[in-house]
């Protein structure tokens, strides 16, 4: 595969895995804790780092996905004991990042791990950064954590999806008919987490946040029912990964970035012409009732 | 004959006071409940209390002689219609549907015939012809229709319902309080969070009179009295005239 | 240490710049305490995610790295990112959580965007845009301290002569109206105010933990008193401590970026605060709210006793 297959193939795939774990997000009010997440697992990485010594993808995911359940536990723990939830989420996210920060200026600053990686990732050196495991032949490291990724995100949203579904919209409700909201509240973070991490590589720690939410915001101004929405999401993760990839060629500057803005860009087209929901179709339709109450 | 719900020395505290101070009380099988009492009275935290959706300070409660349990499924539950987001992407029958999860179970979808279930219930509150509009497009009355065919779904034999005549139209609390006999003919036993105390004798049963403590609990008759509401509202006087109204057209 | 010391005593440049930082804390404390209460700490957050592009942007069309340009642009584009916040809560069914998550990383990106764009050509290389991410306060050099610090000075005179409406505007607004005050102008006013911190913050703290500044000091303050005055002079002490202790920390190290360290700082007032503060702290919580449920219990067992339940 070529290059510049291997660069869109993982940058679509980080938009799926994204988009649809970004669905639920939105629909629970949960984006700001997800923005936190994408900040703190830079400490969870360069905490795997400095623990183990390595860049190895399986102990960047554990160190992942232990410090993004270890912020909502502690934005949790804040918010119980009487600080609003937005003070909350920005108390800790800023604070682990920080930490995150000072680690790698002080211990790993000379390692692969900079901090400027962190931010926005290098999907350009992607596709050079392989491995081999067993029978297959030698892949980017990427590719296989985002495939590994989206295979667990798919499946949990399988065997979960109508207690995803409950518990995002009457959680009163799924409780009392002896669902456990808690635990699907960390399963979905660890989602979050889990779906970061992979993404991190590529896109970076704040262009994520991008990824997750802008899908999901848009499919959510375009349809009535959930099924749909999560399906729409994947196809806008994957349409600005593309988009974005061509753009960043064209004008020559970051890929992630340019995925980002184009996820923005999007955004902002269905929120004006989506046909339902749309500014402008509320603003025509407001006309017509304000035209037809003149007559 | 069994009492499907008993609470003994219920107590609930957030902070400093307590927020339910040692309830005690029993209603009977078959009847509409209502549970009377001013703002702040705890009305709405006892039915969490009762479902186990907030922690108790002490106190036992008891559904069918067992501690409750979500898993056995003999409670339906109708939260207060502010608790949901009503731009969720679902319409009127998927949001019934959602009262079929309990007895769907684990890693399973609800099947043709929970589905055929759910329009049935639908029917039973007359939104069947709503089933597919998006919730945020249905009056306030219609979205409280909803939420009882919801209840209804869940096929429960007590019933909890918070505040359901707020914000609805006439038409819709007539429906809503034949629905509530239909039940009670079943032999189903529902309890209503209610503060119109006008209708509390037409609507109920019994009534549990509730500030804080329990005041009393029994058959309206003998119970909505005017010295218990005197009790239950203390020094609040406008109620106080209104119920004195009720109690003198006996 | 005392490598420290003497540099802070002979250095008129680190005077100005630890000058410049205690300012920036107070001004944020002050101003990040009412966002707090009106709920904004993370409209914040999207501006200074926001600031980026401006900077870029004004770079790329003076060529220069003058200050004062680039707060400009940084001033512009946050607060167009709070106008399209507003915008897209109040025109579609997004909610605030999702918009302004979704405003402040698109943003973001496009910053990035045009961040390698300039960092492209020779002469944005060496200009050091990337300080503005993370923050770099030892690079503040002459007028641009000078300026930052009585830009900081000035927006706390001005939140102390409106001191009185925005706590009127900030409890009740639907009161603030009927007293007649210009809510929507007052509104406006103080985001500015917000506006004007963060942009004079993003070279000291950076653009991406410059929202710390303003939430964490004020939630620390928020423990130790229940009356908007005093909570708006402490968290300003907080910010104070945090920007100074944490220049000086990053002044130790080479190449040690500001804005983490008074971050850090910022985050141990606030766990002192937590834990210990009386009458709020978890700590003095915890122990009074043993007596109390002790109290509760020896009051219902003696009102049984009494017989007055049945």
């Amino acid at each position: 595969m070529s290059y510049e297959a291997w660069i869109i193939l993982i940058g679509s795939m980080a938009g799926i895995t994204c988009g649809i774990t970004g669905c639920f997000l939105i629909l629970r009010k949960l984006s700001m804790l997800a923005d936190a997440i994408s900040h703190t697992v830079l400490l969870g990485i360069v905490l795997a780092f400095l623990i183990s010594q390595s860049m190895n993808g399986i102990y960047m995911l554990i160190g992942a996905a232990v410090v993004g359940l270890l912020t909502v536990v502690f934005v949790q723990l804040l918010h119980s004991s009487g600080v609003q939830e937005d003070a909350s989420i920005g108390v800790v996210f800023t604070f682990l990042f920080a930490i995150g920060v000072i680690l790698i200026t002080l211990y790993a600053g000379d390692v692969h791990l900079d901090v400027d990686h962190a931010l926005m990732g290098e999907i350009a050196f992607v596709p050079w950064d392989t491995v081999q495991i067993g029978f297959l032949p030698e892949l980017p490291k990427a590719f296989l954590m985002l495939s590994a990724v989206l295979l667990i995100v798919l499946v949990i949203i399988f065997l979960f999806y109508k207690e995803l579904k409950i518990t995002s919209f009457d959680p009163a409700m799924a409780a009392a008919i002896g669902i456990p909201v808690l635990f699907i509240h960390y399963l979905l973070m660890g989602m979050v987490s889990l779906t970061t991490v992979a993404s991190f590589d590529s896109v970076g720690a704040i262009l994520v946040v991008a990824m997750l939410i802008a899908p999901g915001a848009s499919a959510y101004l375009l349809t009535d029912k959930m099924s749909v929405m999560l399906i729409l999401s994947g196809v806008f993760g994957v349409a600005a990964a593309i988009i974005g990839y061509y753009a960043a060629m064209l004008f020559n500057v970051s890929i992630s970035g340019s995925m980002a803005a184009v996820n923005g860009i999007l955004f902002a087209l269905v929120f004006f012409f989506s046909p339902t929901k749309g500014y402008l179709f509320k603003k025509f339709a407001l006309k017509k009732v304000k035209y037809g109450s003149e007559q | 004959m069994m009492n499907p719900v008993v609470v003994k020395g219920l107590t609930v505290a957030y902070q400093e006071k307590p927020v339910l101070k040692d309830i005690n009380f029993e209603v009977p099988e078959g009847k509409l409940i209502g549970i009377i009492g001013p703002n702040g009275a705890g009305k709405s935290t006892l039915i969490k209390a009762i479902l186990g959706l907030i922690p108790k300070a002490a106190g036992q409660i008891q559904i069918y002689n067992k501690p409750y349990r979500a898993k056995d499924r003999v409670v339906g539950y109708v939260p207060q219609r502010g608790s949901v987001d009503w731009d969720f992407p679902t319409n009127a029958l998927d949001v019934v549907l959602m009262g079929r999860y309990g007895h769907v179970g684990w890693f399973k979808r609800p099947g043709k015939k929970d589905e055929a279930f759910a329009l049935e219930c639908l029917r039973k509150v007359g939104m069947a012809d709503f089933a597919d509009r998006q919730i945020s497009q249905l009056s306030g009355g219609q979205q409280q229709r909803v939420f009882l065919a919801r209840a209804l779904a869940q096929e429960a034999k007590v019933y909890f319902m918070d505040e359901p005549f707020v914000g609805v139209d006439a038409a819709t609390e007539r429906a809503i309080i034949d629905l509530l006999n239909e039940l009670k003919e079943q032999g189903k036993t529902v309890l209503v969070v209610h503060h119109d105390l006008q209708t509390v004798k037409e609507y109920f049963d019994h009534v549990l009179l509730l500030n804080v403590e329990a005041i009393a609990s029994g058959p309206t008759e003998s119970t909505f009295t005017m010295e218990n509401l005197h009790q239950t509202y203390g020094g609040k006087l406008a109620f106080l005239e209104k119920g004195q109204m009720i109690a003198e057209q006996k | 240490m005392s490598d420290l010391m003497n540099m802070v005593l002979n250095n008129a440049n680190t005077q100005w710049v630890l000058l410049a930082t205690m300012l920036l804390g107070i001004a944020s404390g002050v101003l990040g305490s009412i966002a707090l209460l009106r709920k904004q700490s993370l409209i914040g957050d999207a501006v200074a995610h926001a600031a980026l592009p401006g900077i870029c942007i004004a770079f790329m069309l003076t060529g220069e790295k003058s200050l004062l340009a680039l707060l400009i642009g940084a001033t512009i584009t946050g607060l167009l990112a709070a106008y399209c916040i507003q915008f897209v809560i109040s025109n579609s069914i997004i909610k605030e959580d999702t918009a302004i998550c979704l405003i402040l990383s698109v943003f973001f990106g496009f910053g990035i965007v045009l961040l390698t764009k300039v960092t492209q050509s020779p002469a944005g290389n060496k200009s050091g845009l990337s300080d503005f991410i993370f923050g770099q306060a030892a690079s503040l050099v002459g007028s641009d301290v000078k300026m930052m610090a009585i830009t900081a000075a000035a927006l706390i005179v001005i939140t102390a002569l409106i001191f009185k409406e925005l706590k009127v505007l900030t409890f009740d607004p639907e009161f603030a109206k009927g007293l007649g005050l210009p809510a929507g102008f007052l509104n406006l006013v103080f985001l500015s105010l917000l506006v004007a911190v963060i942009v004079i913050g993003i070279q000291a703290v950076g653009v991406i933990l410059m929202a710390a500044l303003l939430i964490t000091p004020a939630v620390a303050a928020r423990y130790w008193t229940d009356s908007l005055g005093k909570m708006i002079v402490i968290s300003g002490i907080f910010g104070a401590i945090s920007g100074v202790a944490g220049t000086l920390i990053s002044t130790l190290g080479e190449g040690l970026a500001t804005g983490p360290f008074i971050v850090v700082t910022a985050t141990a007032l606030f766990l002192f605060s937590m834990f210990f503060a009386p009458g709020r702290g978890i700590v003095t919580n915890a122990i009074k709210r043993q007596i109390n449920h002790k109290k509760i219990n020896r009051e219902l067992t003696m009102q049984k006793e009494r017989g007055e339940y049945l």
